[in-house]
């Protein structure tokens, strides 16, 4: 009776194993690279309708955030500035430019300029701006050096772990309130003076960021 | 076996080298992982948010413009919400002059010129300048003439007008009501007669302690 399978048939089963454990793996590498926010959304700069620079604005003028985003402060929703927040300069300074035409037919018309939103978090989850710039965490903890960009970018994955990371670890981030705007300081003592003086004010405006689910979604 | 694994490392280049890298810059809007016709009402959910996009109103937008007339019982501080304060809200006297002096409802102290001093530096020194001499950094670009501080005009100016400049803006400068709130820009008013008055300072106003250190004799 001839065999029925062939001498070789014998490793197949390791074969199968071996593949299986391969494509899982690489399925896996797959996963946690293409699908987390650190690929889909890193990275992200839309073509806005009006080429505005906060490398010029912000960078080299340096006008300060609150200047256009004036209610961060004040509100939980750091706001787009109004079409007059523009044209309190652009009414003088280029005030024929043919790239500002969006922004001086919404300030006639009281339509609004159709930004583009970059930055967003899923509607579950609630982040508010105020809470954090009057607690001392800056600017540049979640949007980067965004004096520094010609076109913003969105620079930081706002995965829950990304938050997570900064409220289990408030001292390595929280800084003096008149320096949240200043994205570009750093303790002048380096990390080791950012946790001393951070945890310092940490304990000083009894910041507990809140780690249960409920903190963030409602 | 061989080839079913380079099948494999084929497809790995291949989805590799169509996807790219974490971190590369792009355009169109990101991919969502958990797409919103598969996972209804999870990310997006039924209700709006500040400054987003309508598609119910005509205008487009979910934020309301008030209706004429209305004012917003939240807004200005709590426990005055008409706002019943001329003084303090329009700048001007009972006699409908602008008033000479500041709202008896605000404590002019050092914590307060010091948020004045925090607001002007954020809405007001771009043009005005650090010293209030007109010398701001959009000059440079094309700004038109922004009148200094330090003139009789303006030194003479009551309180209330400086205020109600900020409130309504004045020649090609715009309003900053929506910036400043009535009290920010009493404090913002208080700051710039700091500045008018650090302009006039001479050597006898600096303390004897300082002198010395400045070379002042």
């Amino acid at each position: 009776m001839p065999k029925l399978f062939p001498k070789s048939a014998n490793r197949l089963p390791l074969q199968i194993l071996t593949f299986v454990g391969v494509l899982g793996g690489l399925a896996a590498l797959g996963v946690t690279y293409y699908m987390t926010p650190k690929y889909t959304r890193v990275g992200y700069a839309p073509v806005q309708p009006v080429p505005f620079s906060h490398q010029l604005h912000a960078g080299q003028l340096g006008l300060d955030c609150r200047y256009c985003h004036s209610n961060v402060e004040k509100s939980g929703h750091a706001n787009v500035p109004t079409s007059q927040t523009c044209m309190n300069c652009h009414n003088q300074i280029k005030p024929q430019s043919p790239l500002l035409a969006v922004v001086r037919q919404s300030y006639e018309s009281g339509e609004a300029v159709p930004w583009v939103k970059i930055h967003s978090v899923p509607d579950y989850a609630y982040f508010n701006h105020a809470a954090h710039v009057t607690r001392g965490v800056s600017c540049v903890s979640c949007h980067d050096r965004i004096d520094q960009m010609e076109t913003v970018q969105h620079a930081k994955p706002f995965s829950m772990e990304f938050c997570l990371d900064c409220h289990r670890a408030p001292q390595e981030a929280v800084r003096p309130r008149e320096l949240v705007t200043n994205l570009g300081w750093q303790h002048p003592a380096g990390a080791s003076g950012q946790l001393r003086d951070g945890q310092k004010l940490v304990d000083d405006w009894k910041i507990k960021p809140p780690q249960s689910c409920s903190g963030c979604h409602r | 076996m061989r080839y079913a694994l380079l099948v494999l490392a084929f497809l790995a280049v291949l989805a590799v080298s169509l996807l790219g890298f974490r971190g590369a810059t792009f355009v169109k809007p990101p991919i969502d992982v958990f797409p919103e016709w598969a996972f209804p009402g999870m990310k997006r959910q039924p209700k709006y948010k500040p400054q987003a996009e309508s598609k119910f109103f005509a205008d487009g937008r979910t934020d309301r413009p008030l209706p004429p007339g209305v004012v917003a019982s939240s807004y200005g501080p709590a426990g005055q919400p008409l706002r019943d304060d001329d003084h303090l809200y329009a700048g001007k006297t009972a006699t409908g002059a602008w008033a000479p002096g500041f709202p008896a409802a605000l404590a002019i102290d050092r914590t307060f010129i010091k948020r004045g001093q925090e607001r002007y530096v954020i809405y007001c020194q771009p043009c005005h300048g650090a010293l209030g001499d007109g010398q701001g950094i959009t000059k440079a670009y094309g700004m038109g003439a922004t009148p200094t501080y330090h003139d009789d005009r303006l030194r003479q100016m009551p309180a209330g007008e400086i205020y109600n400049t900020i409130t309504h803006g004045k020649n090609t400068m715009l309003s900053y009501a929506d910036k400043l709130a009535p009290d920010e820009r009493w404090a913002v008013v208080a700051y710039v007669r700091a500045l008018q008055r650090a302009q006039q300072g001479t050597p006898a106003d600096v303390p004897a302690a300082q002198q010395k250190e400045l070379g002042i004799k």
